[in-house]
């Protein structure tokens, strides 16, 4: 089932959502809720579809799938799972957002990270990146699929959808876009906020292929990659269904832990409700 | 040094960029809705594949020139100097120079030589844009002939790079074969009295100038900075060490441009008396570009009059 890890999902999720809560713990800053909120479906991606070989990983990702995180700030999902992958060891998991560590803040290439092929942080730039690549990939002759995740927040930046009309008149088909619709940003509720309103109506106007799915539950997942992955002639976004700050009872879904690290006492509630599996880092 | 007849440097663009498409297949092509003004029509007919229209939608085109970089593409995103840069600032920051994408940024109508269309177009801060950049190359040709090998080298060179260029038709006078080469200063014509740094337009302005200055018994010397960034910094040093004044001369407001990227080099390294041929403040205007040029002391007159003042302290 796992061709890249002999663990389970359950397993997976439940050891990467307490490195989630002990790196960003540990570092003081960074982003749990977002993180913890898409922990779930993108463990799912990696383990299960992601046509990928850590050990084999290469920046230009010719002759494989491609993931980009457009939602560079979910840095703590994005590490713990690329390790727990084993594209890097997972005891660097300890050096996120340290002094000359390669796990910045926001995802870099400039030290070489396995696993990252863009810097991201900055919202709203991942689609276009992706389609670059999906282009490249067509140019090539190249079969394999091209992944972006993205937030429903970020789709409030105007490049997003400068993005999404391109590739929709361009038929980028090679292209699986996700949103993680937790409905929160930092500010508060995205609805408050931002305005961004019903995402399927916007997509399917803007000429994309629409899937909605329960980003907590992993046989909807598996899913919604599935048919995303079907032949036409359209990029497929999915619409992840989730809430923020999952897996934890007191952060889950609340704008207030976008941006937030626990205290001690926080982390150790936290921890309390997430089964250590594969051992911490 | 002779002019050979009038061209636009635009066009000297599209025309490296069509041999790169007939030589490299790995070189691709991006334009925001301006394909006849960048001249890039040949390689977007000839190599349809690797042509990608993207609409005006500037800040989307320079993120799917980074996907096409970072998978092992060469592309050359086109559109003018002041979507090229204001525009699109954090995405050429983040998904260009920070993700280490190998973009060519190719900038036309840039600075007040586009004349009519005022200064909504007419950019005066891109180079100080372009080359505060970390990573960023910044390379501004001085006519047709070194505007296609500018191309040429860019899709040699390894990194991000600001290709800027202009609309109007100036005089064609370096050679057809160079030499060019990035980050190398060309030296036009030693001298020893005084040094004149020029890019871009400002290079024939500034051979007009030698004329005069001869004629005044002052013998300059011309070294025709074309790269930016980086700066060919030992034969400016060497320079000014030899001639103990610097005239610098472009086509850019003074703020960031050449002439205090020049005075910061020479003042940490041997400082000399300096003056700068470049646009003082504000926004630019419509009208020609003669006009425009002759306003703002942009030309052969302005650069007489720089020397003249460094030579008679």
């Amino acid at each position: 089932m796992n061709p890249k890890t002999p663990h389970s999902i359950p397993d997976l999720t439940s050891q990467i959502r307490r490195d989630i809560v002990r790196m960003v713990t540990a570092a003081k800053s960074g982003h749990p809720g977002g993180s913890l909120g898409s922990t779930d479906f993108l463990t799912v991606l990696f383990a299960e579809f992601l046509d990928q070989d850590p050990a084999q990983w290469r920046r230009d990702g010719q002759n494989t799938d491609m993931f980009f995180l457009s939602i560079g700030h979910i840095s703590p999902l994005y590490y713990s799972l690329l390790a727990r992958m084993g594209y890097f060891p997972v005891k660097e998991l300890a050096s996120f957002r340290q002094l000359g560590s390669r796990l910045q803040g926001h995802p870099s290439v400039e030290n070489g990270l396995p696993g990252v092929h863009v810097a991201s942080g900055s919202l709203g730039q991942g689609l276009s990146i992706a389609c670059g690549a999906a282009l490249s990939k067509r140019l090539a002759g190249d079969p394999h699929r091209v992944y972006v995740l993205m937030g429903d927040g970020e789709s409030e930046e105007g490049q997003v959808w400068e993005a999404a009309m391109f590739a929709a008149h361009h038929k980028i088909s090679n292209l699986t876009a996700i949103t993680d619709w937790n409905g929160q940003q930092i500010d508060g509720p995205v609805d408050e906020i931002g305005g961004v309103g019903d995402l399927n109506a916007k997509w399917t106007a803007f000429g994309w292929r629409v899937l909605e799915c329960d980003g907590h539950n992993p046989d909807d997942i598996r899913k919604a990659y599935r048919m995303a992955a079907e032949a036409g002639d359209k990029p497929v976004m999915i619409l992840m269904h989730t809430n923020m700050g999952q897996g934890v009872d007191f952060m889950t879904g609340s704008h207030k832990w976008h941006g937030k690290a626990p205290s001690a006492e926080q982390e150790a509630l936290a921890l309390a409700q997430l089964k250590e599996t594969l051992g911490d880092f | 040094m002779t002019n050979t007849g009038n061209k636009d440097t635009r066009s000297g663009f599209g025309a490296g960029l069509y041999e790169l498409g007939t030589i490299n297949p790995n070189v691709v092509a991006l334009c925001a809705d301006l394909i006849g003004s960048l001249k890039m029509e040949k390689f977007a007919e000839s190599f349809p594949d690797r042509f990608f229209q993207t609409g005006i939608a500037e800040a989307n085109m320079m993120g799917v020139a980074a996907g096409l970089a970072v998978t092992g593409r060469i592309p050359f995103a086109g559109t003018f100097a002041e979507f090229a840069t204001g525009r699109v600032y954090d995405q050429l920051r983040q998904s260009v120079c920070y993700s280490q994408a190998n973009v060519k940024i190719a900038a036309s109508h840039a600075g007040i030589t586009l004349g009519e269309d005022g200064a909504t177009h007419q950019t005066m801060e891109d180079i100080a844009l372009a080359r505060a950049l970390p990573h960023m190359a910044v390379v501004n040709p001085c006519d047709y002939n070194q505007t296609r090998l500018a191309t040429l080298a860019a899709a040699r060179w390894e990194g991000p790079l600001y290709l800027r260029f202009g609309r109007p038709s100036v005089p064609n006078f370096t050679p057809v074969d160079g030499p060019f080469e990035i980050g190398k200063a060309w030296m036009i014509q030693p001298g020893e009295d005084l040094t004149i740094l020029a890019t871009g337009h400002l290079v024939w302005e500034a051979l007009e100038a030698l004329k005069i200055l001869a004629q005044k018994g002052i013998r300059a010397e011309l070294i025709n900075i074309h790269t930016i960034s980086p700066l060919d910094e030992k034969a400016i040093i060497e320079s000014a060490r030899k001639t103990g004044a610097v005239v610098t001369a472009e086509e850019h407001l003074v703020t960031g441009g050449l002439g205090e990227a020049v005075a910061g080099l020479l003042a940490r390294h041997n400082p000399v008396p300096m003056r700068m041929v470049a646009m003082e403040e504000g926004f630019g205007q419509s009208g020609t570009p003669r006009e425009l040029m002759d306003l703002y002391g942009l030309n052969a007159a302005g650069i007489v009059a720089k020397a003249s003042e460094l030579r008679l302290r």
